[in-house]
């Protein structure tokens, strides 16, 4: 040592005692590399941990599954609602003796009416047929005497036509001779969006809620992680290191997480959707309808991963900001 | 290089630490600060990194208000300064030339330029052998080295050392102070915190001396490049 210590000092050390300007170029570079180290680094330290990292990346994962998937349902049972029935319709039952061209008459006269898109007229003959075609009961339909059932008119409303206007228009139509009974296909259409839109809030409320769940997760494995690598930080921080780049390994360990659970969130959504397939379509069929779950497309894929990277990078940042702040100088 | 206008340092609970401290430190000059544990050596060097902040006073260091230094400005004042630390405050996840190049990373330095550093620095305290080591696997005096080599492979114009040989045999101190003295030599502005007092007394170098946060002793060396001013 006492040797080395007699050395001239190098070329690299002696030259001027002071720091190189570092040109703008040189810096926006080195930040360049320190996002792809950091990022790089992070991820290394993930896995190297597989286990710890995997179960909260599952927790994540259930946390942003859950709402996903009762979203995926909603959205279903909303397209069930849209296939049947986009627009309220009456069924005007008329009495059994009228004829067709009376109905015909009260039909032309209804579509007058602004409120009134369309209508149909269905007569008794027609409506069997159908009915015949539809039910199975083509049998028992055959040995009746007589058609039992009554000519009808089917008549779509406006989109925009609100309740009130219907019911009016409905007790008006009942007030009419030839007029038996007018039922509305409507209410519990209306019903039906109404309990959609519940559901929607629900699941936004529950989703926030869950966001909130996984701040805090990745905010508490942060906070670990900030712990285990204290004196790293505190030096860093001695030689003139940034907040930033103290910062920055820790934002990525959050998007990592994020980004991590978000994936396992997908593939459980799409397991739960497959699981749940089978059945629907069983459901489906026994009803005649060949109606299949739509599971989730590309867009809802990248949003999922936005919100999910957004809120580790999110919890990450308060967690590291709490830190810092508790190590400024006073 | 260091100036301290009356300078107290008060900690949360009412300890003063330093009490109307007022002292120069010219560039490129090598200064002992000493006296009992206490007596608020490491709260000077805190103060002079801005690790701390004094409760009054004014501080110039390298021509910078600290007293005005907005927080975001601290990280490039500390790469201004290099730092020596008693428990050295080595990485132990990391090799010997990740911890020496941490400085060099920190300010953005290109790679090629930083291992050409490193390497410099590390050959400069005699260690360039055991760069892939991990500092973990060094005796004392060589973690000690190490702790050098990171201090000053930024080049900064002031070097600043908190009981250096602290925790190191008479020989080894000797070794270390030889080596801050190179650093002086090439126009280093160098300050070192001990109590080692007959090792500073052989270095022939000035010498603060505090007592109970106040300046009490302020003697110039005698060795023959000692060329700064009595304040």
């Amino acid at each position: 040592m006492s040797q080395q210590a007699q050395k001239p000092l190098p070329d690299a050390l002696s030259r001027g005692a002071s720091v190189k300007q570092l040109s703008l170029i040189n810096l926006w570079r080195s930040y360049c590399r320190h996002h792809v180290s950091s990022a790089r680094d992070s991820l290394r330290r993930l896995l190297v941990q597989p286990l710890s990292s995997l179960m909260t990346c599952l927790v994540i994962a259930i946390a942003l599954a859950l709402p996903q998937v009762l979203s995926v349902a909603v959205s279903n049972i909303d397209q069930l609602g849209q296939g049947w029935q986009g627009r309220p319709s009456l069924s005007v039952y008329l009495h059994q003796q009228v004829k067709e061209p009376v109905a015909q008459r009260l039909l032309d006269t209804l579509e007058k009416r602004d409120l009134i898109v369309e209508g149909r007229f269905i007569s008794p003959d027609q409506a069997l047929q159908e009915f015949e075609a539809h039910s199975g009961f083509a049998d028992v339909l055959g040995k009746l005497e007589r058609n039992p059932l009554p000519p009808l008119l089917q008549l779509s409303l406006a989109e925009e036509a609100s309740l009130e206007q219907v019911q009016v228009l409905q007790s008006d139509l009942q007030a009419r001779g030839e007029v038996d009974q007018v039922d509305v296909d409507l209410q519990w259409l209306q019903r039906l969006q109404q309990i959609l839109a519940l559901g929607k809030t629900l699941i936004w409320l529950l989703a926030g809620l869950l966001a909130l769940g996984v701040l805090l997760i990745v905010g508490n494995t942060i906070r670990l992680a900030i712990a285990a690598r204290k004196d790293e930080i505190l030096v860093t921080k001695t030689l003139g290191g940034t907040n930033a780049f103290v910062r920055r390994p820790f934002l990525y360990t959050g998007f990592w997480y994020g980004l991590l659970g978000g994936l396992l969130a997908l593939v459980l959504t799409e397991i739960c959707l497959f699981a749940l397939s089978g059945p629907v379509a069983k459901l489906a069929g026994s009803y005649g309808s060949s109606f299949r779950l739509i599971g989730l497309n590309w867009f809802d894929a990248g949003f999922l991963f936005l919100v999910s990277s957004v809120l580790g990078w999110l919890g990450a940042a308060l967690a590291v900001g709490r830190h810092l702040a508790s190590i400024e100088p006073k | 290089m260091i100036q301290f206008l009356n300078v107290s340092k008060r900690y949360p609970g009412g300890f003063d630490a330093l009490s109307n401290l007022s002292l120069t430190v010219d560039a490129g000059e090598m200064v002992f600060l000493t006296g009992h544990s206490g007596a608020g050596k490491s709260t000077l060097l805190k103060l002079v990194m801005l690790m701390e902040r004094a409760t009054r006073g004014q501080m110039v260091v390298g021509g910078q208000n600290l007293n005005k230094m907005p927080r975001r400005q601290i990280p490039f004042l500390r790469r201004q300064i290099g730092v020596v630390f008693q428990n050295h405050q080595l990485l132990f996840d990391r090799s010997v030339f990740d911890n020496v190049a941490l400085p060099l990373l920190i300010s953005g330095f290109e790679p090629r330029d930083v291992g050409r550093r490193v390497r410099a620095a590390l050959d400069k305290v005699g260690l360039l052998s055991k760069e892939k080591l991990n500092p973990i696997a060094l005796s004392g005096g060589e973690q000690q080295r190490v702790g050098i080599a990171r201090a000053v492979v930024n080049k900064p114009p002031l070097l600043l050392a908190d009981e250096p040989t602290g925790n190191l045999d008479p020989e080894l101190s000797a070794e270390i102070m030889k080596l801050l003295q190179q650093f002086n030599d090439v126009g280093v502005t160098v300050l070192i915190a001990s109590h080692d007092l007959a090792l500073i007394e052989r270095m022939g170098k000035r010498k603060l001396t505090l007592e109970a946060g106040q300046l009490v002793g302020d003697t110039a060396g005698v060795s023959p490049t000692y060329q700064g001013e009595l304040s």
